[in-house]
């Protein structure tokens, strides 16, 4: 006789049980990560510096070019609509406040971070996916290695120098592709806008951009090892909860960058 | 140092709703071969997990080298584990790393031994296992009796007082089989280890065996020496050793109601519906 599935209400429940646990999980990952980068000498466990280099270089320089790639198209993007837009009021010469402002602030810390989710983000989860189902983690375990402390805190420090490192790029090749439209379409210089920029941007825009990449570094990582670590089910799991972590990767970063505007900015 | 260095008492687990371990209890000697047999899916995988302390039982107690498994701080836990060597049935090698990356990584971990030290010990542990010459290979480019043999060479890299082997040699041929079965017996006499072996396979557990431990769904059916368990009456252990089949389903309604997918209440297999061990 077929099962009855389980009544809306019960699976409502079951799911709302399931994410709260799946928190509980993130958060006491942060803390057992926070605890072997302070306590992991004393431990004689200490975090190694190779592994977190070589996890830099990845999520790092390897996203150079991609990252690139799309800060440019995003300023000049930007710098279009914005004279398009204050065309209207014939207040195109104004363009490059808002220019400044919103990739500094926003895009690009939104774009490195959504970058960054699918390319190392995605790759952590499956990693630690595939070890889990290989009872390599618990091979770990055996061996008396703290598997966060080798397999956990790596990525996460290299991802949360990195990622603003990142951004902050992302902002250098952003100005500069929408100044050379800008100056090129108002016929101002590039040296003008330039300065203009400077002048515009405070300290302030500059550390909110940093700031909230920093924490979307800690997001993507907990993220990927929250669903890397839940797999189950062999390979077609592996792929399920992949796609899973860039979805709630995604969520999560544009989420919490509107929490955080909204509590910066009041 | 005489104390025995694992004791399980009483243990119960389940997975989920299914009662898997029923009662287990039993004590390994120092310096003893013991051997874990039963058909598949009669847990023994499952016992080898709570010995290792992977799993948590619902009730019982598992003491390892005279300290509870699960009441120890985390901290001591894995000092005790760096005491223990374990090779587990799929090998579970690192697949990002080298077989002697594999092989070294307790060593780097746990010990301040200089890479050239660790490179004469991950070669030598490599020599002993036959794989000599391997160590620059990754996991993937190993045959399956490969990826056995150097995941045994890793459980015993940090000279363990305590080595566990889930399925040492299956699937291997019969000349590797055995020389894993003279590996084993030479790290005991060698190195004075207690060894936990689960194996299906009977020669191998007769030929190295002190005591072997029979799993029958999940229930201690036999504990004894070897010849004990040779002599033994008990029909369910004979048709273990003789390879017989047991004979077939008595209960037509329960097995048609199996077909259709019923449930049974307790368990999903009814109370005869696993037959053989
Ligand atoms: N992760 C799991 N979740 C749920 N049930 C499990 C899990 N692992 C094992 N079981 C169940 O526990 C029982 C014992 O499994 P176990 O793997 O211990 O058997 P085994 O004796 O090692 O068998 P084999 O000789 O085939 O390796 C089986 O009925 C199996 O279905
Ligand atoms: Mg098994």
């Amino acid at each position: 006789m077929p099962h009855r599935l389980p009544p809306l209400l019960e699976r409502v429940g079951r799911a709302a049980v399931g994410g709260v646990a799946e928190l509980g999980f993130a958060a006491s990952l942060l803390g057992q990560s926070l605890y072997w980068l302070a306590l992991g000498r004393a431990r004689g466990q200490p975090v190694r510096l190779a592994p977190i280099f070589a996890q830099g270089m990845d999520i790092g320089i390897a996203a150079l070019p991609i990252i690139t790639v799309l800060a440019a198209t995003i300023g000049l993007m930007l710098a279009i609509q914005g004279i398009y837009t204050l065309k209207t009021f014939g207040a195109e010469s104004r363009v490059t406040l808002g220019v400044a402002l919103s990739t500094v602030r926003e895009f690009s810390p939104l774009i490195t971070g959504i970058l960054v989710a699918g390319r190392s983000g995605s790759a952590l989860a499956a990693r630690l996916g595939t070890m889990r189902i290989n009872q390599e983690i618990d091979a770990l375990t055996v061996m008396g290695i703290a598997p966060v402390r080798f397999l956990v805190v790596p990525p996460l420090v290299a991802m949360a120098v990195l990622m603003p490192l990142l951004t902050l790029w992302a902002d250098l090749v952003s100005l500069a592709a929408a100044g050379l439209y800008i100056a090129a379409e108002l016929q101002t210089g590039f040296a003008a806008y330039a300065d203009e920029v400077l002048s515009l941007l405070k300290l302030n825009d500059l550390m909110h951009g940093l700031a909230k990449s920093a924490i979307f570094a800690v997001l993507v990582t907990i993220v990927g090892v929250v669903n890397g670590a839940s797999v189950s089910g062999g390979a077609e799991g592996v792929g399920r909860m992949t796609t899973r972590s860039v979805v709630q990767a995604i969520s999560a970063i544009v989420v919490t960058d509107m929490i955080f505007v909204f509590m910066v900015t009041r | 140092m005489n104390q025995p260095p694992i004791v399980v008492e009483n243990l119960n687990t389940h997975y989920g709703d299914r009662h898997i371990l029923k009662n287990v209890s039993l004590a390994v000697e120092p310096g003893e071969i013991f051997i874990i047999m039963g058909g598949s899916g009669s847990g023994k995988t499952t016992l080898l997990n709570h010995l290792l302390g992977l799993l948590v039982p619902t009730s019982g107690t598992i003491r390892i080298l005279g300290q509870d498994i699960h009441a120890i701080p985390a901290l001591e836990r894995r000092k005790l584990r760096t005491r223990m060597g374990v090779a587990f049935q799929s090998g579970a090698l690192f697949s990002s790393m080298s077989v002697g990356d594999n092989i070294a990584l307790p060593l780097r971990e746990h010990s301040n031994l200089d890479e050239t030290t660790i490179g004469i010990v991950t070669r030598l542990k490599l020599e002993v296992v036959s794989l000599a010459g391997f160590e620059s290979l990754m996991p993937s480019e190993l045959s399956g009796g490969m990826i056995k043999r150097a995941a045994l060479a890793r459980a015993i890299v940090m000279d363990p007082r305590l080595l566990f082997c889930d399925e040492p040699s299956a699937g291997l041929d019969p000349v590797v089989a055995s020389s894993i079965d003279d590996l084993i017996l030479r790290l005991r006499d060698a190195m004075g280890m207690s060894i936990v072996v689960v194996t299906h396979d009977l020669e191998s557990a007769f030929k190295i065996a002190d005591r072997i431990c029979v799993l029958d769904r999940g229930e201690v059916l036999a504990l004894d020496t070897v010849d004990a368990i040779r002599r033994s009456d008990n029909e369910r252990i004979q048709n273990l050793l003789n390879r017989r089949t047991e004979e077939a389903e008595i209960d037509p309604d329960a097995y048609l109601r199996r077909l259709m997918g019923e449930k049974e209440r307790s368990s999903r297999f009814g109370p005869d519906a696993r037959k053989g061990l």
